[in-house]
């Protein structure tokens, strides 16, 4: 009787701590969000002041864009399938995930080669604050995706070493989390710095 | 069996991750790179103490320069150097960076790491009965970020150019022009990554005291039967956790602006009659955002000190708090409103006077919960059986400056008085009190009530009060005048008024808050002399010294690594049941069962004990 109680017990602090680390996460990625919300307040402050400047997303940003979208949808599949226990699968979706993401932010380093291409600047004398801004946004989210990528190559050694399944998926849970949230930050960042510029 | 199954629990509560270096831990792992709260909160505690008389040493040299001006300064020159000018004064760049350096220092290190960390990590996993916070690295990792943060800061003190010099609110341009001042140069880059490393310090701390208070509460803790103390520290964690990733994106914006030639806060500098390249920027954008942390950190700093009084007045009153969900309710409301009152900082930057009525009217909103709160504590000390602990003084004192400059807040509050107030020494008192002094109390009075569970003995009681009584009239001769300098517009962060003619009138009055101020700092010392003397020769304390009842007096008098041996108490309480009519003693803990207290349970208890006794 005792010792059943005590199994329980266990089974309970375990589940407190597979919960606390999921909510580290949130707790981390809402700091994220706060960041991100001074940046875009301020861009919307600083627009409504004036000297501003209208500028093009570069189309690149829309092929980036994409390239997210379908490796969150990739991150996805790995993540089901390790619920099934596929794990070749979710080796295979995580390497496809990773390279995705690289993918990215070079399309993200050519897009700003191409906004240089037509003068638009992120310092100097003939740089826009409104140039600045897009810069930093788009830089700061790339270096989150950077993060994100080192979380998705952990994750996967852990999956290559068969060591993510059904009755492991923490590891896996967090980076998904991780990486579909940076996917929908920079979805809004895109709507947000095409609509409003 | 029972004595295994205790090990075999206790083993696997504690190293969950890292099993079975169960006892001896080595020094290192034990008191340098400790995860366990315990040790993290007294690192916090000693580096507070230890940036406290640092940032108090520099606001000594100040009032020298206010209170003495003619005085003869070259003594320190062993010690400032060639910030003591050749006619033996004190430098103008250097009081401009004495000003900054202390005000940050206090704010930050002492009032926010200081306060916060040392009693949220100490007391969170004790109060609420968990073996200890949800991460030990990062909470580990949270300390040696603000070690690291206060080794830049230090450096920054005894550079050339020396430390940053633009007012602990750093606005820009002076902030963001490299050759505007001395200190806006390698001083103010220093400030920049030192604050940075603090942020994520803050952050890390944040994360783990919410997710902890939120997850790992032993059985029967629920929201409702916390102590006030963790509803404090947890609106404090969340509030920071809001606001401070926005002061780490203004300060990324302003490292741009000052090394990478972005514009985001600049236009139109002329230096030397040459125009910058910056332009297009605001530099009111960055007020801003400064503000909408720097408002909310005011709270950081207070709530805690706030939750630490609830539970101490409470105690040592021996009455239940009054208004316990009051109590909670309005701090719910000071971190909601803590976000959107930013800009009565700001009422003089040109704003629209509408957008100014709006932040008024949500400014002075503040001022109800903070009112329901002091008068719950005064509710509470009423008719009570009051023990005068150096503790509970402390508590009290709290009550009275939080009062008095709570009250100078509602006349800053109205946007049409702060014009002619702003940045004037009525300023400088009003946050003086409420924020300065009544944090600081707080955090004397957490020192005082939870050294014996930290050190496991008793500080002594007499230098206690003669700490207090010093510590409490001192403060009041030191900011009580500084309201009718400000009345009368003596403007703050001035090197010198003797050159003004309006203000040569002061002269006595600043020799008197210079030498009250003199006393003061020198009465901490009394409390020094007394803490680092305790921690050695003190009086052993008795596990319970104050008769509480919250869960961290049931561990053992020097608790180890995970807190309770055996299992972790169950609470069936609130912790306020003291001197509750019919029961045996005038304290019952929270592990003590409704069951037991058959003779002062109420109707309610009686439904709450058939609840416990379905379980
Ligand atoms: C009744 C509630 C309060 C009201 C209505 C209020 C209002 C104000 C206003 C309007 C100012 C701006 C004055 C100016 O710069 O011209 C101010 C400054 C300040 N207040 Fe309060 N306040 C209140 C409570 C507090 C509390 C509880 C704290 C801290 C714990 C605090 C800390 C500060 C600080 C630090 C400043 C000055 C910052 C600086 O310019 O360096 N206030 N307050
Ligand atoms: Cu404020």
């Amino acid at each position: 009787m005792g010792v059943s109680e005590k199994i329980s017990d266990k089974i309970e602090r375990e589940a407190s701590i597979v919960l606390s680390k999921k909510m580290i996460l949130w707790i981390f990625i809402i700091t994220i969000v706060m960041m991100f919300a001074a940046w875009t307040s301020a861009y919307i402050f600083k627009r409504a002041e004036g000297n501003w400047l209208i500028f093009e997303m570069p189309t690149l940003m829309l092929y980036s864009t994409i390239v997210l979208l379908v490796s969150s949808f990739s991150m996805h599949m790995a993540y089901s399938s390790a619920k099934k226990d596929n794990l070749e699968r979710v080796k295979i979706a995580l390497i496809f995930t990773t390279i995705l993401g690289f993918i990215f932010v070079v399309l993200q380093l050519f897009s700003f080669k191409s906004l240089i291409d037509k003068e638009i600047y992120f310092t100097g004398k003939s740089s826009n604050v409104a140039a600045s801004f897009l810069y930093i946004l788009t830089f700061i989210h790339a270096l989150h995706i950077v993060a994100g990528i080192v979380f998705l190559l952990i994750t996967l050694a852990k999956s290559l070493g068969n060591n993510i399944h059904s009755k492991n998926m923490l590891t896996l849970e967090l980076c998904a989390t991780f990486w579909h949230f940076l996917d929908g930050l920079w979805v809004f960042l895109y709507v947000f710095l095409y609509y409003i510029r | 069996m029972a004595h295994l199954e205790h090990t075999a629990v206790h083993g696997h509560d504690v190293h969950d991750e890292h099993h079975e270096e169960h006892h001896e831990l080595s020094f290192i792992r034990k008191y340098i790179f400790s995860e366990d709260h315990k040790v993290i909160g007294k690192q916090f505690l000693i580096t507070g103490l230890i940036w406290a008389v640092i940032g108090g040493t520099l606001s000594m040299i100040f009032r020298l320069q206010l209170g003495l001006p003619n005085a003869d300064l070259e003594w320190l020159r062993p010690i400032l150097g060639e910030w003591i000018t050749p006619d033996h004064k004190l430098s103008q760049e250097f009081y401009l960076a004495l000003v900054t350096m202390h005000g940050t220092i206090m704010v930050f290190f002492v009032l926010t790491a200081g306060l916060s960390g040392t009693f949220s990590n100490f007391l969170i996993p004790l109060q609420i009965g968990a073996r200890d916070m949800a991460s030990g690295f990062l909470n580990m990792l949270s300390y040696w970020f603000f070690f690291v943060s206060g080794v830049l800061m230090f450096i920054s003190l005894f550079i050339e150019t020396g430390p940053a010099s633009g007012g602990w609110v750093i606005y820009p341009p002076l902030s963001a022009v490299q050759e505007a001042m001395p200190g806006s140069g390698l001083g103010m880059t220093l400030w920049l990554c030192a604050m940075a490393l603090f942020i994520i310090s803050s952050l890390l701390g944040g994360i783990n005291y919410i997710t902890t208070i939120i997850n790992l509460r032993t059985k029967g803790m629920t929201f409702d039967r916390l102590p006030l103390t963790i509803w404090a520290f947890f609106l404090t964690a969340i509030i920071g956790v809001l606001s401070f990733p926005v002061l780490l994106s203004a300060a990324l914006l302003l490292i741009f602006d000052r090394s990478f030639g972005t514009s985001f806060f600049l236009s139109d500098i002329y230096i030397n009659g040459h125009a910058l390249d910056h332009v297009g920027g605001s530099p009111i954008l960055f007020q801003h955002l400064f503000w909408f942390l720097g408002h909310p950190e005011v709270y950081i700093v207070l709530l805690p000190a706030l939750g630490i009084t609830s539970e101490i007045i409470s105690t040592n009153s021996r009455k239940p708090i009054f208004g316990y969900k009051a109590m909670i309710g309005s701090m719910i409301g000071i971190t909601f409103l803590s976000f959107i009152v930013w800009a009565h900082h700001m009422f003089v930057t040109g704003m629209n006077p509408f957008l100014g009525s709006i932040f008024m009217l949500l400014t002075l909103i503040i001022a109800v919960p903070s009112a329901v709160k002091a008068f719950n504590y005064i509710t509470t000390l009423w008719q009570g059986n009051l023990i005068f602990t150096p503790g509970m003084l402390f508590s009290i004192g709290l009550v009275s400056v939080f009062i008095s400059g709570g009250v100078t807040g509602i006349i800053l509050g109205n946007a049409a008085l702060d014009v002619h107030l702003h940045d004037t020494y009525f300023v400088v008192a009003h946050f003086h009190l409420v924020m300065g002094s009544a944090s600081f109390f707080g955090f004397m009075a957490g020192v005082y009530h939870w050294f014996p569970k930290m050190f496991g003995r008793m500080m002594d009681e007499r230098l206690g009060y003669v700490h207090f009584w010093m510590t409490f009239v001192g403060v009041y001769l030191v900011f009580f005048p500084m309201h009718y300098q400000g009345i009368a517009g003596f403007p703050r962060r001035y090197y010198t008024y003797t050159v003004y003619n309006a203000f040569n009138s002061f002269h006595d009055l600043e020799a008197f808050i210079s030498i009250a101020a003199f006393i003061t700092f020198g009465a901490q010392f009394i409390f020094g002399f007394n803490f680092f003397y305790s921690i050695f020769k003190g009086r052993p304390a008795s596990s319970n010294p104050w008769r509480s009842n919250t869960l961290e007096w049931t561990t053992p008098l020097h608790p180890g690594h995970g807190n309770w041996v055996g299992e972790i108490p169950t609470v069936y309480r609130w912790p306020y049941d003291y001197s509750k009519p019919g029961a045996e003693d005038d304290f019952i803990p929270q592990t003590v069962p409704y069951s037991q207290t058959a003779s002062s349970n109420t109707e309610h208890d009686a439904e709450l004990l058939k609840n416990e006794q379905s379980h």
